[in-house]
């Protein structure tokens, strides 16, 4: 319910943010924009390598790989919020996230570093229609001259709306 | 109570029901001629740790009724009570009451409290009845009367830990003396937050057979004289102090009063007495129990040691023989290392078949009785060892066929004799390896099945059925759901699934089922599984760029069809004509959605998939190969996919579907209704 908090809270003072807002996120380029997860979510990052499609799925789920083992499926987030050009080369990079008690690869343009952010560094997201639900976003990071989009990734991604889980979950 | 007792409930139920089944299975094979000491001693083994952790768990009911089947036990152990036919009933119906009781403590519920009472009574009055009434001395007599039996009170003091005394020593060295039933009073036992470990809250009392005097009795208790109560008395009475005990503990649960908790502990001269018992217990110990979720972790890393070794060798190939001789000589070596890995850690999950076939004897046994038959069970290869889940999913169609037999197969004894038979029949299990899988097989020597009848009750059932068909499909008809068992060949009643059921549970596991029958012999069931579920044999196909993976158990047959052998029916629907039948054609490229690829229905290949008795053909563009591979689940970090019943990696590290034939066929008949 965090971000209820946040998007309630007046943009102009320091809103009361929860420990949630600060912390320290993993960030990385989609297109233009910059974006950030929580580091705790993140398990690996590795290169983009062969995918098996998986029938029946929508073309920005490319598939699932062999993770040591585990069958794990990989999310174009270029694709899904149609932002950045979609090619894969040797550049580009997957990140591993580990969303409780699912795997789940996502493919980006490239990851940048790992920021530390305090609480009244994030603003709350403006309500603006975007590609990506409010709702999926904990808030705009600020660092000197840098943006970054604060993402909610474990609701963004286990939303009915990325199709990864089933309809009874 | 500090402790969660409640984590440790798992355990003993698991731990007691294994107990029970050792205990009927042990009590089947006894017979009066055959009451051999060691086998008495197992059952009673197994009764005392079930009663033992009955009552550390406070089953009172469990603990109490289990105290009167190991004091009838005792008896028949010690040689003073024959081992007769009523016995054995009387122990077996026991064990029955008592896995109730155990079901009821486990779930909550209560067991059949007339039953309980009914036996509890019967073990009771069997218990009353002066032991070794046939007139023959008693093997035990000797010990059991003077020179020495000595009734031994032993109430040490709360302090006795400090002055460096230990009753156990004492116990011991009693032990020595002689043959030492012990029994542990807990009354004085304290709630455990009250509890000081500190303090000696337990009593004894003792019975020792034994021919030592009184003095050498006490020179054991010498360094505690001061320390405890202590009665040392020669005993006259026939039973024991623990029959005693458990009948008080039994009149004080009548009376609906908390149970006094009794320990029954038992302490022997096994070096001597009982060199085959401790070796039996030291087998016992050298197992242990792990959790089937560990064993799979460790299985998939397994996979992945494999996985990795293939890579290395791939590499491996490409470097110069004669530079890298001890690289590559390594990496042989590594090579067989992983492959005993493997082979050693699926060992883990593999146990032996006796696991299901242990419970038939008494099937056999309770339903021939029943009915008034004869039947003889033979078990063969019961040591051949396939998976756990496998296994467990078996039993129950087991079960059936067994009852079957039994039921339809088995004739009347007069019958038998009439038809030139032996009056008592034989059903006969048997389970052997034969390749990749494990073939079970349940025959018995009956009257077989009725070819005219089956035909007339499935054309009765509105199944399409000739008089020229072949044996074969005649037989394969019982298989046909609707067909039950309830109304089918004989007119005996059926008991709950029919023959449908049982095909489904085999083809669940992806396993064949056949028949042979032949009219006054006999008929015999085949049914053939995968050693495990965890792997599975298949045939990677291609379609496009992508590889799938079909179990090969599904696969019927493939094909190249020629241009005339494909036809379609109403404009769009194709079929495949198959010799004399026309199987519906399904390609895999649309069914999953293949784009890439250069696609040539020319050159396509047809494999013919079977599931539940009927048949699809799919289009496939090559036939890769043929493969074991592990089976993954996807579902884990991803939704259900249809079409798809898993994925497996292959050996390049790659990921492949595995199709998932049932599905496929539904899916192929929505196409064709469409």
């Amino acid at each position: 319910m965090d971000t209820t908090i946040v998007r309630s809270a007046p943009p102009a003072s320091a809103p009361p943010l929860d420990s949630a807002s600060g912390g320290e996120f993993l960030t990385f380029r989609l297109g233009d924009e910059e974006y950030g997860v929580d580091i705790l979510k993140v398990q690996e990052i590795r290169g983009y390598d062969t995918v098996t499609r998986i029938p029946d799925a929508p073309a920005f789920i490319k598939g699932v790989i062999n993770l040591r083992g585990t069958i794990v499926p990989v999310v174009d987030l270029r694709m899904k919020l149609s932002v950045g050009r979609v090619a894969y080369d040797a550049f580009t990079v997957m990140i591993i996230l580990n969303l409780g008690r699912r795997i789940v690869g996502v493919v980006v343009d490239s990851v940048s570093d790992v920021i530390a952010l305090k609480p009244d560094q994030v603003r709350p997201a403006p309500e603006i229609g975007t590609v990506i639900d409010t709702r999926h976003i904990i808030g705009i990071g600020t660092i000197d001259e840098r943006m970054l989009i604060l993402l909610d990734i474990e609701r963004l991604m286990l939303s009915a709306d990325m199709q990864l889980v089933g309809q009874a979950a | 109570m500090g402790i969660d007792l409640a984590r440790f409930h798992q355990t003993f139920f698991e731990e007691s029901f294994e107990g029970l089944d050792a205990m009927e299975s042990a009590l089947l094979r006894l017979s009066p001629q055959t009451a051999d000491r060691e086998a008495i001693n197992g059952i009673f083994r197994a009764a005392h740790s079930i009663k033992g952790g009955a009552a550390t768990f406070g089953f009172n009911e469990v603990s109490a009724f289990t105290h009167l089947l190991e004091t009838l036990l005792d008896e028949m152990r010690a040689g003073v009570r024959p081992v007769g036919g009523a016995e054995i009933d009387v122990l077996l119906r026991a064990v029955d009451v008592l896995r109730e009781l155990l079901h009821a403590a486990r779930d909550g519920g209560s067991a059949d409290p007339a039953a309980v009472q009914q036996i509890g009574d019967a073990l009771t009055r069997l218990l009353a009845t002066p032991a070794a009434d046939d007139g023959t001395p008693p093997r035990a007599a000797p010990s059991a009367a003077p020179p020495g039996t000595w009734r031994i009170r032993f109430v040490p003091q709360p302090q006795i830990f400090t002055s460096g005394n230990d009753p156990l020593r004492i116990l011991r060295a009693l032990s020595q003396l002689g043959e030492l039933d012990v029994c542990c009073d807990t009354t004085r036992l304290p709630g455990l937050a009250d509890a000081d470990p500190e303090r000696c809250y337990l009593a004894w009392e003792l019975v020792l057979r034994s021919a030592c005097d009184r003095e050498a009795i006490a020179e054991v208790f010498a360094w505690v004289e001061d320390e405890c109560e202590l009665s040392i008395e020669p005993w006259r009475a026939d039973g024991d102090a623990c029959a005693d005990t458990s009948a008080s503990a039994r009149r004080q649960a009548a009376e609906a009063q908390p149970l006094r908790l009794i320990e029954g502990g038992r302490t022997t001269d096994g070096a001597v007495a009982e060199p085959a018992a401790r070796t039996a217990q030291r087998t016992e110990s050298s197992s242990i129990r792990v959790a089937t979720e560990k064993i799979d972790s460790l299985i998939n890393l397994v996979g992945e040691l494999v996985i990795t070794e293939a890579m290395l060798q791939q590499l491996a190939r490409t470097l110069d023989p004669v530079m890298h001789e001890k690289l590559l000589a390594g990496l042989a070596l590594l090579d067989r290392n992983t492959r005993q890995i493997q082979e050693a850690v699926m060992a883990t999950r593999m146990l032996p078949v006796d696991f299901v076939f242990s419970r038939f004897p008494r099937v056999v046994r309770d339903l021939a009785a029943k009915l008034g038959k004869q039947v003889r069970l033979q078990t063969v290869g019961e040591a051949t060892e396939l998976d756990k889940s496998v296994i467990e999913c078996i039993a129950d169609p087991l079960t059936h066929l067994v009852r079957n037999a039994i039921d339809h197969g088995i004739e009347r004894p007069a019958e038998r004799i009439a038809a030139g038979k032996d009056a008592t029949g034989t059903i006969r299990l048997s389970a052997a390896h034969q390749g990749g899988h494990i073939v079970i097989e349940v025959a018995d020597d009956g009257r077989g099945l009725d070819r005219t009848r089956i035909i007339a009750k499935a054309r009765e059932r509105g199944l399409a059925a000739a008089e020229t068909m072949s044996d074969e499909e005649v037989w394969r008809l019982i298989f046909e759901p609707g067909f039950s068992t309830a109304e089918t060949v004989t007119d005996v009643s059926g008991r709950g699934v029919g023959m449908d059921v049982v095909k489904k549970n085999v083809d669940a596991l992806s396993g064949t089922i056949e028949v042979a029958s032949t009219a006054g012999w006999g008929t015999r069931i085949t049914i053939r599984l995968p050693l495990t579920l965890a792997i599975l044999d298949g045939m990677s196909v291609r379609v496009g760029d992508e590889v799938f993976i079909i179990p090969l158990a599904s696969v019927a047959e493939s094909l190249q069809p020629s241009p005339g052998q494909i036809r379609s029916v109403a404009g769009c629907a194709r079929v495949i004509k198959l010799r004399n039948e026309y199987v519906p054609l399904v390609s895999l490229r649309e069914i999953y959605g293949v784009r890439t690829g250069a696609h040539d229905p020319a050159h396509g290949l047809v494999v013919v998939l079977e599931s539940g008795g009927r048949r699809i053909a799919a289009v496939v563009d090559e036939l890769v190969g043929q493969q074991q591979v592990v089976i993954k689940s996807i579902e884990s970090n991803y939704r259900r996919v249809p079409g798809i019943s898993g994925a497996t990696i292959l050996g390049d590290g790659r990921v492949a579907l595995i199709t998932d034939v049932a599905e496929i066929l539904r899916i192929g008949s929505r196409a064709q209704a469409a």
